[in-house]
């Protein structure tokens, strides 16, 4: 015998009461009553919503500056780290007088993510050097057709009047590694 | 003898509705049922707590497409549903609801008609639901239905007979056939404590008789699709789903009326109840019981698997049958030695 999980099998005759299977019956039957009176585990949806956990990877955000200049650049890091290539791009050179507008001279004049084939593994915040893409604790909508599924510059910028919050997903170890050197980031990985 | 009718119209037409919206609600009961027992909170999207779901579902199975197959025999496939239904409803005319009401000195008995040999008009009419299955099994020419058929039908013969030795040594000890007298008789002591056996034998194949689990065999998703209905659809689909919630009360009713005491109120004596407050307090326990009979339906849908085709002949013929007569030798024995039979 190899492992110990193998459970003995008694096959020896059954007695008169086990025959009858009324008690095993019964025995049945008084769990079956006692589990009418637990609590149950459904969370209602609509009215009531699952906490989500604090670094919960949902649909993704481009963030403004401070000042709600776009930080994206372009660079199209995001989109060779996607595994599942959802993320493509179009950039564009800033013009003067645009610079409230966006940060960079270089900036994306169009960003589409493909929620169907995103896998929201966070890999595109991973590589983005400027602090320009988030995911967020908000769910993906469903929708009726494909295409209502990629997303634009329009639901994914956030608005000037709505900014969103991404602290929880900019924690220290996050910044520490993104601006540490090598071995710091090495650390971190080992942990 | 025109009041006469109208009252026995108006009864049959209560019974009907009461019937009829039992029945409804039974199918919400038994999702609610099933739900808790699955740690699950069952429909309630339909108004508070899901209570219209019932009339949902209605409206659901009557805006259904009606689908009758080609080669199926047409007027055996309408008449199928159709009797499944009314045999279900016949059998209930039998049940005492309550003592009799009194108004302006007429008095009213709360039963439709009390025949005496209202037992052996329950077998009967029993028996005649086997043709709504049978008939809808072969009429739709399809290899499940008629297999389901065939099941339904050789397991309501089989448990019948259990089923009726059972009732024997009831009748042997209550002395009449009438379900009126066998109620009235339960007044102190009611027929379960003196009859245990058959009580037990008879709410097994009560089990049987109405195709619920565990003896659902007739109609078990997982080996014949939907067994005699598979080809039904539409509101004749829903008449089969009813029939068996509507047999699932009356067997509650019968169960309750044989062994339970029917309308008797315990130490109902000491109550001194008077009047026309008597009879209604009378319906709202004989009620009392049969929903309760009803949950124990469900109780036990959801906690035994169902048993194998071979399983349960075996349980019929080789376990009930012979417990039902052993039950008729040792009723008879001690009748005889506290000598009623005179």
């Amino acid at each position: 015998m190899l492992t110990t999980r193998s459970k003995k099998i008694n096959k020896s005759e059954m007695s008169l009461a086990e025959r009858l299977y009324l008690p095993a019956i019964l025995n049945g039957m008084s769990i079956t009553f006692r589990h009418m009176f637990k609590k149950d585990a459904t969370i209602r949806y609509p009215e009531q919503e699952r906490e989500f956990a604090p670094v919960y990877r949902g649909q993704h955000v481009l963030k403004r500056d401070d000042a709600g200049a776009e930080r994206c650049t372009a660079c199209g890091l995001c989109a060779i780290a996607c595994p599942a290539e959802a993320i493509t791009m179009d950039a564009a050179e800033r013009k003067p007088g645009e610079e409230h507008l966006y940060r960079e001279e270089k900036y994306a004049s169009k960003y589409e993510i493909n929620m169907l084939r995103c896998i929201f593994c966070g890999m595109c915040e991973e590589a983005c050097p400027k602090e320009a893409i988030f995911l967020t604790d908000r769910i993906v909508h469903t929708e009726y057709d494909r295409q209502g599924f990629i997303y634009g510059k329009d639901l994914l910028v956030e608005k000037m009047d709505h900014r969103i919050d991404v602290s929880k997903r900019q924690t220290t170890d996050v910044l520490v590694f993104k601006k540490g050197d090598q071995s710091e980031r090495h650390n971190q990985l080992g942990k | 003898m025109i009041s006469f009718i109208l009252y026995k119209f108006l009864f049959a037409l209560i019974f009907f509705v009461v019937a009829l919206v039992v029945a409804m609600y039974s199918t919400y009961g038994e999702r609610k049922v099933a739900a808790f027992m699955q740690d699950r909170v069952g429909p309630n999207r339909a108004g508070p707590f899901g209570i219209l779901q019932p009339l949902a579902d209605g409206v659901k199975m009557f805006m259904k497409e009606e689908v009758i197959p080609n080669t199926s025999d047409r007027k055996l496939f309408l008449l199928g549903p159709s009797l499944a239904m009314l045999t279900a409803l016949m059998t209930g005319v039998v049940i005492p609801w309550g003592s009799p009401m009194n108004f302006n000195g007429h008095t009213f008995p709360l039963q439709l008609t009390d025949i005496n040999i209202g037992i052996l008009y329950v077998f009967g009419v029993v028996s005649l639901g086997v043709y709504g299955i049978m008939i809808g099994g072969w009429a739709s020419n399809n290899k499940y239905s008629l297999l389901g058929a065939l099941r339904a039908s050789s397991q309501m013969i089989s448990y019948e007979i259990a089923m009726g030795l059972a009732i024997i040594a009831l009748v042997m000890k209550t002395g009449t056939l009438s379900l009126g007298a066998i109620v009235s008789q339960q007044h102190h002591t009611w027929n379960v404590f003196i009859q245990p056996l058959s009580f037990l034998i008879f709410l097994i194949c009560a089990f049987a008789e109405t195709n619920r689990a565990p003896f659902d065999l007739p109609e078990c998703e997982t080996e014949l699709v939907g067994g005699y209905h598979t080809e039904y659809s539409s509101m004749k689909l829903g008449f089969y789903l009813f029939a068996e919630y509507i047999n699932m009360f009356i067997s509650s009713a019968i169960i309750s009326c044989l062994y339970f005491g029917g309308y008797n109120i315990p130490f109902q004596d000491h109550l001194h109840l008077s009047g026309n407050l008597l009879p209604i307090l009378q319906f709202l326990v004989l009620f009392a019981k049969i929903l309760f009979f009803i949950f124990f339906f469900m109780w036990v849908r959801w906690t035994i698997p169902r048993f194998r085709y071979d399983q349960l002949m075996n349980l019929g013929w080789k376990g009930l049958l012979p417990l039902a007569i052993l039950n008729i030798l040792i009723t008879g024995v001690v009748l005889w030695a506290t000598g009623a039979f005179k």
